[in-house]
């Protein structure tokens, strides 16, 4: 016992005399580097995770965090405000908005989903109509060469084979805008299936994310799936064209999808609103007036408080850190955007945003001056 | 006598006090405590996750009651009704499915080595087993998506399809996922623990027994098989332990199983769901309480089927041993 008595002792004493050493440094010197945590939707990861490395370059004293865990997950650290700032593919619900009091919406980039399918002997431009595609989900097309189909496709080589439908097994955002196109699309969907980012789906097997999508598709001919714009294209899959109000089939492309933004950005709320009605795809789908909108395009959003000092962590200096980050990701962090697959901000969210973090404060005071 | 050997027991209680108190508190003790408490504190740890389970399905539970377990719907966006009917069948089935392509390999590897292999031979496969076991599952899925399932397309399902597609569990299409994919996977995560446990348990079978039947004449083949009966109770327990690897297996089903909800898939080739998969796919995007509370549910339901597995396996244990030790005394 002794032997053991003459080993512990030291070492915990040692252990004792480097800690207060650590622990005396660590409360003297003034902390210099700022950090600030977000958390939530997995789209925008790559581009928020960049912008976090381009914008600790310009300011080394500043450090953002994102934690890619899923809108949902997002939405509840924000409203239980472990997170600094959250990021979500949908806008709070009218219950999550009333939950989060003082939130401000921020769209910060945008997103599209396409549709994909492996049909042998045709690469991408397939067309399809809302109204087909919303059948071909609901189990209704069951053959590639329906009618429906071979009506917008007469040129096509379409086999008389079933059609195997995928879907997203994972709750997700892409889910989400893919379910609002078809419910705006068909009354059917609307009734039966619904908007959700999971769904009860009436046909079809699903895959753990875009990767799982587009492998069950990949080796399945005859499949068809939906996965988001910069997953499709990065792997080069071959998508369909998606009518819009005009009656135009729109391949899905950045240009696309900024025409899309924008003509749905005439009527977007102020920042510290409600923004649970806003959506792209609504607002386009019977726009007869947007000539080259894709119309299964959706906003991301990151959420602030307005008043950052509700923020149990917060103080002074880092809620005008977050403030200044914020005005950055809106301006060059948008120069970053294409090259990442992307949609850069049209002007006018750009200036509906401005006038948003203009609004934050803290202990009331206006934080962005410029 | 007896009197004065047992003291009444608060007089017990106060010497033994005292005796503590009057000794010095020496690392014996110190280290008595410290072990004890760090096995004491897995009773909090499990009341802590049981509690943490009720509470948080707490919604689900008062909203749906015992329909939760026998509903077969699972609707998030437009009636918001959650059961989970068909992830206990499914998550049941599938392990199923495991065990029975699993457990057969995994004797005989178990046999071999005990019996049969030269000590290398039996090293060198030892060691690659174990390494299965250390394989993270989401490399499976990966590899299950990649390589298993184009091959089990291309070369086994269709030609089972062509050869039993009469037997009503191999009609339909062929995506090559699914349930007896998942089944297949599922097997090849167990045959590690199942393999490890049962050579074990074959090679502590004291040579007396071999010895004993070799005597009588038996051959090679019927000395194993009076190895596995007299092992019999730590097979039993390998098989439940793997079973239990099987029911909780996440990652690699979720990849592979195809996700339909649905009670009854068409096939053994077409999708179905499990109770872990379904946690891992929706639960980060799952955007209202009742939603979480539900699969929370699914959480606790889980739990309670791990539980009952290792309670029977328990009691399967014991039952076998009490025979065993019988057999010995005769």
């Amino acid at each position: 016992m002794r032997t053991a008595y003459k080993v512990i002792i030291p070492i915990v004493a040692i252990a004792v005399i480097v800690g207060s050493v650590f622990a005396y440094q660590y409360f003297q010197t003034p902390r210099q580097t700022i950090s600030i945590n977000g958390a939530g939707a997995t789209f925008p990861f790559p581009l928020i995770d960049k912008w976090a490395a381009e914008y600790h370059k310009i300011n080394p004293n500043i450090q953002i965090n994102y934690q890619s865990i899923g809108s949902g997950g997002g939405i509840r650290q924000y409203t239980v405000k472990t997170v600094d700032f959250g990021a979500s593919d949908a806008p709070l619900t009218e219950q999550q908005f009333a939950n989060a009091t003082n939130t401000l919406h921020i769209p910060e980039t945008i997103g599209g989903v396409v549709p994909t399918y492996n049909l042998p002997g045709t690469s991408s431009g397939l067309r399809f109509s809302g109204e087909v595609l919303a059948n071909i989900f609901l189990g209704e097309i069951t053959k590639w060469n329906d009618t429906q189909l071979k009506t917008l496709n007469p040129t096509a080589n379409l086999p008389s084979q079933d059609i195997l439908v995928v879907h997203r097994s994972d709750g997700s955002g892409t889910t989400y805008v893919w379910t609002n196109y078809l419910s705006d699309v068909s009354s059917q969907w609307r009734t039966t299936v619904g908007k959700s980012t999971s769904v009860n789906w009436p046909t079809g097997i699903g895959g753990k994310g875009n990767e799982g999508v587009t492998g069950v598709v990949l080796q399945n001919p005859y499949s068809i799936g939906y996965v988001e714009f910069i997953y499709a294209k990065n792997n080069n899959l071959p998508w369909g064209f998606v009518q819009n109000a005009v009656g135009e089939f729109v391949e899905p492309s950045l240009q696309s999808f900024t025409t899309a933004s924008s003509a749905a950005a005439v009527t977007l709320p102020k920042g510290d609103q409600s923004w649970s009605s806003v959506s792209i795809v609504d607002s386009i789908v019977n726009n007869t007036q947007a000539t080259g909108a894709y119309p299964i395009t959706s906003f991301t959003y990151l959420l602030v408080y307005k008043e950052l000092n509700v923020l149990p962590s917060m103080n002074q200096d880092e809620a005008k850190s977050l403030v200044q980050f914020l005005w950055w990701a809106i301006h060059n962090g948008q120069n970053y955007s294409a090259d990442l697959a992307y949609v850069p901000l049209p002007q006018q969210v750009v200036a509906n945003d401005e006038a948003t973090i203009r609004m934050i404060t803290f202990n009331g005071q206006q934080l962005y001056t410029g | 006598m007896k009197n004065l050997r047992k003291p009444a027991f608060s007089n017990n209680l106060t010497s033994k006090i005292r005796k503590i108190f009057r000794r010095r508190l020496t690392g014996d003790d110190a280290f008595k405590l410290l072990t004890m408490s760090f096995a004491s504190s897995i009773f909090i740890l499990l009341g802590l996750m049981i509690y943490e389970l009720v509470r948080g399905s707490a919604l689900s539970i008062q909203k749906f009651g015992i329909n939760f377990l026998t509903g077969t719907k699972w609707d998030p966006a437009i009636s918001q009704v959650f059961g989970a009917f068909p992830l206990i069948l499914g998550t049941l089935v599938t392990s199923a499915i495991a065990l029975f392509i699993g457990v057969p390999i995994s004797l005989g590897i178990g046999l071999a080595l005990s019996e049969y292999a030269p000590r290398r031979f039996g090293i060198v496969i030892s060691f690659l087993v174990e390494l299965l076991a250390a394989i993270p599952s989401v490399i499976y899925g990966l590899w299950g998506i990649f390589i298993l399932i184009p091959f089990l397309r291309n070369n086994v399902y269709l030609g089972l399809q062509g050869i039993l597609g009469f037997v009503p569990l191999f009609p339909g299409p062929i995506y090559g996922g699914g349930v007896l994919t998942s089944g297949i996977i599922l097997a090849i995560m167990i045959i590690p623990t199942v393999s490890a446990i049962s050579r074990d348990v074959f090679s502590a079978v004291p040579n007396a027994q071999r010895e004993a039947v070799i005597s009588l004449g038996a051959t090679k083949w019927e000395t194993a098989k009076t190895v596995m009966s007299y092992a019999r109770a730590g097979v039993i327990s390998a098989i439940i332990l793997g079973l239990g690897r099987a029911i909780g297996e996440t990652m690699a089903v979720t990849m592979v199983i195809g996700n339909k909800f649905q009670v009854l898939p068409g096939s053994l080739f077409d999708g179905w769901y499990t109770m872990a998969a379904i946690i891992a796919n929706e639960f980060t995007e799952a955007t209202y309480d009742l939603y979480v509370n539900s699969l929370v549910e699914v959480g606790l339901v889980l739990f309670f089927i791990a539980l009952l597995n290792n309670v029977l396996a328990r009691l399967v244990v014991w039952r076998a041993l009490r025979l065993v030790r019988g057999i010995a005394r005769e």
